[in-house]
């Protein structure tokens, strides 16, 4: 099941530079969340906050608070521990190139020491199921390099590998802008589906998917959050000028 | 969406007209190739002429009993170098299971934790180690083990080829490890995998083939070396299978052998010489057979 997430105050900077300045945001539970805006303006800044990936980066830093579902994400809680429970899913797709097909999927489990083999053969089945590539691979999950497959599929893949550590919360930074249109269908679909289990935070730059796939719709600008509401108010009745502009194509 | 029925007005094709390409550009292009193809040549060649020239020189002597027995007395003909066939490989085993751990390990140092003054610190001190005179480092092993054991060692003559390797491992490790592209550590650090073990499952498993490369080439580099075993390994006419006792070596037997007066000498070296650089090939042609077939497709 997912678990909302709530931001308090979030400032964040690589070195002096401050990329994001006091971001205030509700995220509910089992709902899809789209994050928009121009280049450079702090969407994947912040979405890397909810899972502290930004620290990985030197001299990045963060303050302000998060707490997805009843976990404090910046007080003592271990980035490692965290990170389980918030699946992440990069822009461009990143399976592990050595890795077989099934490997990739079960890697999150296998490199935290879970060995059980049975339960991997079955979880495994069931992520790919999830991410709609198992008709695809099949036949040849131990035979396959991950890297091997098409780029639509990669993305599919790695979404698969997320799940498969069975996160609360699963991040996307932009995981459609190297695909075609095709493989982007399939995966907004997956996106419908998966905001059943999960609570989705996705960062795009196309206004049509974020219409389609998002119930509400966060609007940044040069590392401020403008305007957050329902999807539909985004981009039928935004209350801020700077939202209406940019959603009509008038900037950005 | 825009209307896509119509069709849009037709543009004017502009008229340029591409001219022939000048026999000036054909020229050049030849022979830029060619000045391509002869460097290759030139590059090969060396590489063929002394491979060439040893099995010349050195087939004839090698029969089974170089392969098996151990050196003659001087005057007695036949004999062999197995001792040291086998010496030289005791001997640089023990150099690899030294010196490839603490040189991935440095290389891992310098690519995931060493992006500072600390990691410039051991960079400088690896690249003077490695332009260190291989006798000298000889002289670093003699001090180090043969002098706390009171006698020469196949151990010695390890630990000096180790110190070797240790330099070109790390090296080739840490440029192995920096094409590693982010995303893939970021990839595994998504998943909750701790940074230690992304590092060694996820970055140096992506490397492991560049990295296999630079173990293969320290390897090759000190399998041929004689001056830091002059008084490390020493030598042995017999056979020796205790690694603290004085070890024979292929390269140690062939300098001996090379500056005798005797011709019989003279051509179990070159046969020597030739049973050495058939090991080396061998040893890197398994190693990298092995590695391929450990890898899946399309990877």
């Amino acid at each position: 099941m997912g678990v909302g997430i709530t931001v308090e105050h979030l400032n964040a900077f690589y070195g002096k530079t401050q990329a994001l300045f006091d971001i205030n945001i509700a995220v509910l539970a089992n709902h899809a969340t789209a994050l928009i805006g121009p280049s450079g303006c702090g969407k994947s800044t912040f979405i890397r906050c909810l899972n502290r990936m930004h620290e990985t980066i030197p001299e990045a830093r963060v303050d302000g608070a998060v707490r997805i579902g009843d976990l404090s994400v910046y007080n003592g809680t271990s980035a490692t521990q965290l990170r389980r429970r918030v699946g992440m899913v990069f822009q461009k797709p990143n399976p592990f190139p050595t890795m077989s097909i099934y490997d990739n999927v079960a890697a999150g489990l296998k490199l935290n020491g879970f060995r059980k083999r049975k339960q991997l053969d079955e979880i495994v089945h069931k992520s790919l199921n999830a991410s709609a590539l198992w008709d695809e691979v099949k036949d040849h999950l131990h035979k396959k390099s991950g890297a091997s497959l098409s780029g639509g599929q990669q993305q599919r893949l790695c979404i698969a590998r997320a799940l498969a550590v069975q996160p609360e919360v699963l991040l996307m930074d932009e995981p459609c802008s190297a695909l075609d249109p095709i493989s982007t269908g399939k995966i907004e679909e997956l996106i419908f589906q998966l905001k059943e289990q999960y609570t989705i935070v996705i960062v795009t730059h196309n206004m049509q998917q974020a219409a389609r796939v998002a119930e509400f719709t966060g609007f940044f600008l040069l590392g401020k959050m403008i305007e957050f509401d329902k999807t539909e108010k985004i981009f039928t009745n935004p209350s801020d000028k700077r939202t209406e502009d940019y959603v009509t194509g008038r900037f950005g | 969406m825009p209307d896509t029925n119509s069709n849009p007005p037709a543009l004017p094709i502009p008229q340029v007209s591409i001219p022939p390409i000048s026999w000036r550009r054909r020229v050049t292009d030849h022979a830029m190739t060619s000045v391509a193809i002869v460097t290759v040549v030139l590059v090969l060649l060396p590489l063929f002429a002394i491979f060439a020239y040893l099995v010349y020189k050195g087939i004839g002597s090698i029969n089974l009993a170089f392969l098996t027995q151990t050196p003659k007395p001087v005057g007695e003909p036949g004999g062999g170098m197995a001792n040291a066939i086998v010496g030289s490989m005791v001997i640089l085993a023990i150099a690899s299971v030294l010196g490839v751990p603490f040189g991935i390990g440095a290389g891992i140092f310098l690519s995931e934790y060493g992006r500072n003054r600390y990691g410039d610190i051991v960079r400088f001190v690896s690249d003077v180690l490695n332009g260190v005179p291989s006798i000298v480092i000889g002289i670093v092993a003699y001090g180090l083990v043969v002098m706390r054991q009171k006698h020469f060692s196949a151990l010695a003559g390890g630990v000096a080829l180790a110190i070797m390797m240790v330099p070109t491992i790390a090296r080739t490790t840490e440029q192995m490890l920096l094409l590693v592209p982010q995303a893939i550590r970021e990839a595994a650090y998504g998943l909750g995998v701790s940074r230690w073990r992304t590092t060694l499952s996820i970055t140096l498993r992506t490397a492991t083939s560049g990295v296999i490369t630079g173990v293969m080439l320290a390897f090759a580099r000190v399998a041929g070396e004689t001056a830091p075993l002059l008084f490390t390994a020493f030598g042995n006419q017999f056979w020796n299978w205790k690694t603290d006792q004085p070890t024979a070596a292929l390269s140690l037997q062939i300098f001996t052998y090379a500056i005798s007066p005797f011709d019989e000498w003279h051509r179990q070296a070159w046969a020597g010489a030739l049973v050495l650089i058939i090991l080396i090939v061998g040893a890197v042609a398994a190693v990298r057979i092995a590695v391929r077939h450990g890898t899946l497709a399309g990877a």
